[in-house]
């Protein structure tokens, strides 16, 4: 029984940390190569889990509506690139900071006119409102393991796409040193607008897939880019890996620690004492973890090569 | 030296600082004779805004450190004067001492892990622990939760100075913000300030002329956090609510926001932020319920276009190594 448990949340950690790597990884890249630093980046995420829910909801197919959530995000996020953030890129980070602070502003405000202030239902979609049998009678939501699936897939695809791909080749190339690049002919204004897109789909994949499982609410990007932030901060900015194995971590690390700090401080300290601390303590405990690899390695755990 | 410092701080601009001052202490009568007491209350709480602004644009502005957590400083001040008010001290001389020690102990912990990252990570760095003291605020249920809590008594001051008075408080808050401008005053145009300001230019020489920068940026920081923290207590004694959304983030976006509207690396500058943004803000929210769609886009453009400030548009001192 207690065993089940801890598998049940270990796939609980791993299916929120591949959803947080979604996250992370189109704002590190969008940082390692930009040198911007982007808050909206949240609510991208936020556009596309309502964009996915509506249109699901409308035409009662959940691959249209991630399709709509993918293909809208995409256009909001080259828009705002194109409006916003292009004359950010060469401002510091405060500018950076407080322009896309103000971004956010807006769209939780748009969102609240365009569907009401109060969460959304998104229902999950019927083809996979089932369970699977694990090895050794663990029964898992199918959803929650097509969100690892899908996470998992994604972070092979797009650490082949960096590693492997000539597209990939300028991406790290850009990130190292880009005045270069340009003056080896790379487009460098087109390569900015591919890998924003590339982020902005991401977090609109994210997004889509979170509606079923979170609220879909005007400032749920803001809670999970809090976490996003910690997550490549601990992994290293700049560093795909560094986000996947931060991602991991900081979803583990925060799962389990909701799962099971209480009834581990129950059996130390008195009941009370558990159930006020425990909540608060596992809420603070990726936060705590950032301190001490800040603190060991101020850098992150994969420090990205910068020249 | 010396002279480059004094002319940071040039006529004009002290010039516009203490005619606000005056003005301000204008309100009160002024909303009296209007029947108006609604003006206290708004341009109270722009006053104890203006002190969290002044504050963070000590490291901010001044430093070069861009704190991305101001709120938490006004956060454990709140707390500090509540959680003693709940078990049954109300006096304003214990409280208020409290409340700054403790944000600046606080402030000492985060800025001695933050400071040693630069940049990007700090910005983070310092926005997670933030929200880390948020997240306790909410699980402590004895203090409320996520409800927060009354704060049934103001500060007490021996029965002296009676803050539940609307305009007694107000001179007081008035007197606390004209003490911080004035302490910023001396702080940046001393050496330790010199040395603050020679560290955001250039650190690297700094460091070759023999100066531990990060001893004086956590000094700084610690004082902008006790500050944070006076500015806190003030505004649980205003709301006489305390909720851990004294901590959110939006309001480290908001207090840094009215730095930059203002003009950072000033010591006017925060405090005309502060007054443009809430007056922003109420004329706004009066006009409509989706007020922050609007305020959002306008920020968006101050920081595209208007990159001075409110200052900005006052003459610029001579120095020749701001920028």
């Amino acid at each position: 029984m207690t065993l089940l448990l801890v598998c049940e949340q270990l796939l609980n950690g791993l299916q929120y940390g591949v959803m947080l790597f979604l996250l992370a990884a189109g704002l590190t890249l969008v940082f390692g190569i930009m040198n911007l630093v982007n808050l909206a980046h949240g609510s991208l995420y936020m556009v596309g889990a309502y964009v996915a829910t509506a249109v699901f909801a409308r035409t009662g197919s959940f691959v249209l509506g991630v399709a709509a959530a993918l293909a809208a995000t995409l256009l909001v996020g080259m828009a705002v690139e194109v409006v916003a953030l292009r004359t950010l890129y060469e401002r510091d980070h405060l500018d950076q900071v407080l322009a896309t602070f103000g971004l956010i502003l807006f769209f939780n405000e748009a969102v609240a006119v365009l569907w009401g202030r109060a969460a959304i239902h998104a229902s999950v979609p019927p083809f996979l409102s089932g369970h699977l049998e694990l090895p050794g009678g663990l029964r898992y939501p199918a959803y929650r393991a097509a969100i690892i699936a899908v996470g998992l897939a994604v972070a092979v695809l797009l650490g082949v796409l960096v590693s492997r791909t000539r597209l990939g080749m300028r991406i790290r190339a850009g990130a190292s040193n880009r005045t270069m690049v340009s003056a080896l002919g790379v487009n460098v204004r087109l390569l900015y607008t591919v890998v924003f897109g590339l982020g902005a789909a991401l977090a609109a994949l994210a997004g889509a897939m979170a509606g079923p499982i979170f609220s879909v609410q005007p400032g749920m990007g803001e809670e999970i880019l809090i976490q996003v932030f910690v997550v490549i901060v601990v992994g290293g900015i700049g560093s795909v890996r560094g986000a996947l194995v931060g991602a991991l971590l900081v979803g583990l690390v925060d799962t389990l620690g909701r799962a099971f700090l209480r009834p581990l401080l129950a059996t130390v300290l008195s009941l009370s004492a558990a159930n006020t601390a425990g909540p608060a303590l596992a809420s603070m405990l990726i936060y705590l973890l950032m301190a001490g690899v800040l603190l060991f390695r101020p850098q992150g755990l994969f420090p990205a090569s910068r020249g | 030296m010396a002279s480059a410092a004094r002319s940071a701080w040039p006529a004009p601009r002290a010039l516009a600082l203490l005619a606000t001052l005056a003005l301000l202490a204008l309100v009160p009568p002024v909303a009296g004779l209007l029947h108006q007491p609604f003006y206290v209350e708004l341009f109270r709480r722009v006053m104890i805004l203006a002190i969290a602004a002044v504050s963070l644009d000590l490291i901010l502005g001044y430093g070069g450190m861009v704190s991305f957590g101001h709120a938490a400083y006004l956060g454990v001040g709140a707390y500090a004067v509540a959680v003693s008010a709940h078990y049954g001290v109300t006096s304003g001389l214990v409280q208020w001492p409290l409340a700054v020690l403790a944000s600046m102990a606080v402030a000492g912990v985060i800025g001695a892990i933050s400071i040693r990252t630069s940049g990007l990570y700090f910005i983070m760095i310092t926005l997670a622990f933030t929200q880390m003291l948020y997240y306790l605020g909410i699980g402590i249920e004895e203090f409320g939760g996520d409800n927060g809590m009354r704060l049934t008594t103001r500060s007490q001051f021996a029965g002296l100075v009676p803050l539940a008075h609307p305009t007694v408080f107000y001179y007081v808050v008035l007197g606390v913000l004209a003490a911080a401008v004035g302490l910023g005053h001396r702080l940046v145009n001393a050496r330790f300030g010199l040395v603050l300001q020679g560290a955001r230019s250039n650190e690297p020489r700094m460091r070759a002329l023999g100066f531990s920068t990060f001893r004086y940026r956590l000094a700084a920081f610690a004082i902008a956090g006790g500050l944070g923290g006076l500015a806190g207590a003030l505004l649980v004694n205003q709301t006489e609510y305390l909720t851990p959304d004294f901590m959110h983030w939006t309001r480290s976006g908001e207090i840094m926001f009215m730095v930059i509207l203002g003009g950072m690396g000033t010591l006017t500058g925060p405090v005309l932020g502060a007054i443009a943004l809430i007056l922003l803000e109420t004329v706004l929210s009066g006009w409509t319920e989706h007020w922050q769609g609007l305020l959002g886009p306008i920020l968006v453009l101050v920081v595209l276009f208007a990159r001075g400030g409110l200052v900005g548009l006052l003459p610029a001192p001579r120095t020749g190594a701001e920028r």
